[in-house]
């Protein structure tokens, strides 16, 4: 069986990958590219753990082939950070200890990340429905939520 | 020894941030599936379609034969285990059991079990190499509920189980496992002297930990049988004793890691396939990875028991409970050993009885065997208890947290399962519960109000740590359970508080079976307990040792010198006049004193206090859909003392979320063919971020006098209350009560629809 | 004299007698004791349960002491998840 050989961008990077055609962007990123960040929960779209932008829109990465990476831009939890500068969502997870087994937080941070771009300053509601694609079984939601809401106000205010 | 007395801490009781949190919020974090080494496999499992079937043969010559394919494994790769119970680090195992479970011999037991394994080059080779696998299958009719599976006519899984805990002991076999029970005191005088007497029958489902994390593993045995396990696990020494066993090696032999875990909340706490894993690696003689899909996780790792319980309570008009029984149908699964006996024991626990009587039954059945999902058992004998605890307040005209105010066990109280309780902390979660807010604020249309307590025993166990002086001052602190919910960070914080050093110079690593002595599991709420204690010991005897490196630096009796706030100091002006020396300039000249400066603790950590709580929920329902809303939900329970309070608080709103899911949505639904029908997150329904409110949390400490800070073991007992607190609030909303769980809309429109 | 209770299924083996006083110093001796006086008990002893000595639970803590005037009830072992 033949590979395919895509070339992308990866959290700003050029990057080239050969793949089977029946392999997602997931397993792409997990096990030819060592981007172990994206997590698989479910690899059926359910759980968001794989979240990850596509040309600036989140997906989960899950229900995405490897071969559509090609010629696009993808950005990962890799990426978030700047150098040893956290993005203000991620100090804020820490700082309100907004995980606790911290498998879901990945996805959870680019998928909020992806809605503060959109919209900077979103009701409780609006994050909760947001997020809803990204399961979380340790936490109950609760401090994620305020770890958002937080982040969103200093963004806004910086 | 409890220090909670000396007041202000430093540390304890501090928020700081987790040691591994950059690492998480980053995706740097190694989870199970999160490593490769050269030359790696990977593996896949072949699952049974059947839900009870004999295996007449397995032909594993294609998949072998399949280029790409380096190992195949089935049955005949796992020497058999004679039945007996074993101690298996504390726990007792029937590893005859757990073979089987790892691997299907004789039969396979439900949808999902192992059949056959291989270890293949890519994982479309592993696919196509499963395909090639020939199992001749006898389908026999299969059996899951449990009242159906103890029908003398039921479909018998095993013929050789001969209900025990019953006179006489049958000579016929049967799916009843065990039959246990608990009580004393005069039940038919308890319910003479009742002015009231209920009894209701409840039905629960099972419903699994959903942990988003699959198990994962990465096993490589050489080729003189040493092996290396990577996994996702709650206990990676249990993980080492149970592979070792079912392998034949000795246990030195093998060493685990233990990989940051993706949540497990007691459901990795035994081993699948990991088992499998080292075997297809000292097959191909080459590392094998294999993972489970979601759909394995759902198909073939333990859930709950579902259930049938049945209560009867009689009360005087002043509220007094004169009798409380309770009769507990557990589904173990496909092998015996469901919860049901810490059921039995929890289910009236938190209050003072003067009869009391619980009779509990072990059933074998067609799915998967039960795995623990944090207080094993509890959750569902007390949903059926704190029911109708709801139902005689209702009816005796009493607020309900009064009614449970009256009936409150305290210190002295004996426990429903035998034993007077020390200190503990039920009144005063329900006097908070009373004083809250939660409980003031008003109703309104289609909404209920619902209040719930729980009780959880919690456990110590054996610890083991390692607290090493560096020697530019920092310590590594090395300890053997793993970090579910930020236990570095706690661990750190004990061992700051006691050296009187600040919290960043003490690094919290989890070490592998080879680097501690045996650890038991993260589970059991025992991790802040057990492994606080032995970081406290080990932390004394650093400051011990570091006393006599001063004595013998100023050449005074070491009962001369004072450990303060991180340095040595002479006791008093009589003991000479000396600068104090620092824990790094100590460290410093450690070499030329005497050698390295170390602290290690190996201890089977006894004391553990129970943990009581309180939750109270609103809901509001919808008469037309049946959809059901949490508005709002609190929390209150007791710590003893609460080392991190955020960690405290998550595990608090942690586990109200899983009730709510249990209560509301969670549910395995089989076909008619004994097939799981929704083996994913789609279907198989947790709560999202949209489903849930903010959850309020009330952290009492009534400190445990068995621990050196007063700690308290809390994982567990948030999963107890929640159900029936969401349960009791939806039939204040409906005003009628129903006695099934999941509450979904469908149950809902069906019970409005029957009330007419 | 300890005062021992035999709480859930333990009782079944002792041909209904639940309640007892034995003399020991320490939980194992207490075990063993009460193993050569219930032959058919014996087994269930050995592993697989927790001890309660007034109102305190040990889980395999065999030289736990015992006061004179001990309150001991023998439990099923207590796990957790």
């Amino acid at each position: 069986m033949a590979k395919y050989h895509v070339t992308t961008t990866i959290n700003g990077d050029a990057v080239e990958f050969l793949c089977e055609p029946e392999q997602t962007l997931l397993d792409v990123l997990r096990d030819e590219l060592y981007l172990t960040g994206s997590k698989e929960g479910c690899a059926t779209g359910d759980c968001g753990a794989c979240s990850i932008t596509l040309d600036g829109r989140l997906v989960c990465s899950c229900l995405v082939l490897g071969v559509e990476a090609e010629g696009r831009s993808v950005e990962t939890i890799e990426g978030m950070a700047d150098g040893d500068q956290l993005h203000p969502l991620q100090q804020k997870f820490l700082d309100h200890a907004a995980l606790q087994c911290g498998v879901c937080t990945p996805g959870v941070l680019v998928a909020a990340k992806s809605l503060l771009e959109k919209n900077p300053d979103p009701s409780e509601t609006e994050v909760r429905y947001w997020l809803a694609g990204n399961l979380c079984r340790c936490t109950g939601y609760d401090k994620i939520i305020r770890a958002v809401l937080d982040a969103a106000a200093e963004m806004r205010g910086a | 020894m409890n220090d909670a007395a000396h007041g202000e801490y430093k540390w304890i009781g501090t928020r700081p941030p987790r040691p591994d949190g950059v690492d998480k919020v980053t995706g740097r974090a190694k989870f199970g599936a999160d490593t490769a080494l050269p030359n790696m496999l990977v593996g896949a499992v072949l699952r049974s379609p059947h839900a009870h079937a004999k295996i007449k043969s397995i032909d594993i010559s294609k998949a072998e034969a399949l280029p790409g394919v380096k190992a195949v494994v089935s049955r005949d790769d796992f020497q058999d285990m004679p039945s007996e119970m074993v101690p298996a680090g504390e726990m007792m195992v029937n590893y005859r059991d757990m073979v089987r479970n790892v691997m299907a011999r004789e039969k396979v037991l439900y949808d999902g079990h192992a059949v056959a394994a291989v270890a293949a080059t890519s994982a479309s080779v592993a696919r196509r190499a499963l395909k090639l696998i020939e199992v001749d299958y006898e389908v026999l009719p299969h059996v899951i509920d449990v009242m159906a599976a103890m029908k003398p006519d039921a479909p018998l899984l095993h013929d050789d189980i001969f209900t025990e805990g019953v006179e006489p002991v049958p000579d016929k076999a049967s799916n009843v496992a065990k039959r246990i029970e608990i009580g004393f005191g005069d039940m038919a005088a308890g319910f003479e002297a009742a002015a009231e007497v209920i009894e209701r029958e409840f039905d629960t489902q099972p419903v699994h930990q959903g942990y988003i994390e699959p198990h994962a593993c990465l096993a490589d045995v050489s080729e003189d049988g040493q092996a290396e396990l990577f996994c996702s696990t709650q206990g990676q020494y249990l993980v080492r004793a149970h592979c070792a066993r079912l392998l034949g090696m000795d246990v030195s032999r093998l060493r685990v890691t233990a990989s940051e875990i993706g949540g497990g909340f007691g459901g990795k706490t035994v081993v699948y396939i990991e088992p499998v894993a080292l075997a297809l690696s000292r097959k191909a003689c080459r590392p094998v990875k294999l993972v489970m899909s979601r759909d394995e996780v759902f198909r073939a790792s333990g859930p709950t028991s579902g259930a049938h319980v049945r209560i009867k309570l009689g009360a005087a008009k002043d509220g007094t409970i004169t009798a409380a029984e309770a009769e507990l149908f557990y589904q173990a699964g496909a092998f015996p050993g469901s919860s049901v006996q810490p059921a039995a024991m929890c289910a009236f626990a938190p209050y003072a009885l003067e009869a009391v009587n619980v009779v509990g039954w072990d059933v074998v059945s067609n799915r998967p065997k039960i795995s623990a999902y944090r207080a094993p058992g509890a959750p569902i004998s007390v949903y059926a208890v704190e029911c109708v605890l709801d139902e005689m307040a209702a009816r005796l005209g009493l607020d309900p947290v009064d009614f449970r105010l009256k009936n409150a066990a305290k210190e002295g109280t004996k426990a429903a399962y035998g034993p007077k309780f020390g200190p503990i902390g039920m009144i005063e979660s329900l006097e908070a519960a009373k004083a809250h807010a939660h409980y003031q604020a008003p109703l309104g249309p289609n909404q209920g109000r619902g209040v719930a307590s729980g009780f959880w025993f919690n456990i110590g166990g054996e610890t083991c740590v390692s607290l090493n002086l560096n020697e530019d001052g920092t310590l590594n602190l090395l300890v053997g359970t793993p970090d579910i919910g930020g236990s570095r960070a706690s661990m750190a914080m004990m061992a700051a508080e006691e050296l009187g050093v600040d919290m960043a110079d003490i690094q919290t690593m989890i070490g592998d079976t080879g680097s501690l002595g045996f650890n038991f599991l993260s589970a059991g709420s025992r991790t802040t307990f057990s492994t606080g204690m032995a970081t406290v010991e080990a932390a004394r005897t650093v400051i011990e040792e570091l006393r006599r490196r001063a004595a013998k630096i100023w050449e005074i009796d070491v009962d001369a010198v004072v450990w303060e706030q991180g340095s040595a100091k002479p006791a008093g002006s009589n003991a000479g006049e000396f600068e104090p020396l620092s824990i790094a300039e100590l460290a410093k000249q450690a070499g030329a004193t005497g050698g390295p400066i170390a602290g290690h603790a190996e201890i089977n950590a006894q004391g553990a206090g129970p943990s009581l709580g309180t939750q109270i929920v609103d809901v509001e329902v919808d008469p037309e859909t049946g959809g059901i809303t949490v508005l709002r939900h609190t929390v209150i329970q007791d710590a003893g003392k609460a080392i991190h309070p955020a960690y405290v608080e998550g595990q608090y709103q942690g586990g109200a979320a899983q009730c709510i899911g249990w209560a509301l949505n969670e549910e395995y639904v089989y076909g008619e063919d004994g097939r799981l029908q929704n083996p994913g997150f789609l279907d198989y329904r947790i709560p999202v971020a949209s489903d849930l409110p903010m959850i309020d949390t009330v952290i009492i400490e009534v400190p445990n006098p068995s621990h050196p800070y007063g700690v308290r073991g809390v994982g567990e007992t948030p999963i107890i209350p929640g159900i029936a607190a969401v349960a009791n609030a939806v039939s204040g909303a409906l005003g009628i009560r129903l006695s099934q769980i999941p509450m979904s809309p469908p149950r809902v429109l069906k019970a409005i629809e029957e009330a007419g | 004299m300890a005062r021992v209770v035999l709480t859930a299924n333990f009782a079944l083996y002792t041909g209904g007698e639940s309640e007892l006083e034995l003399e020991a110093e320490s939980i194992r001796q207490l075990l063993r004791r009460l193993g050569r006086r219930f032959p058919d008990l014996a087994p269930h002893l050995e592993q697989g349960l927790a001890v309660a000595v007034d109102g305190q639970i040990y889980q395999d803590d065999w030289f736990q002491p015992l006061a004179p005037d001990s309150e001991v009830h023998i439990l099923p072992q207590i796990a957790g998840g």
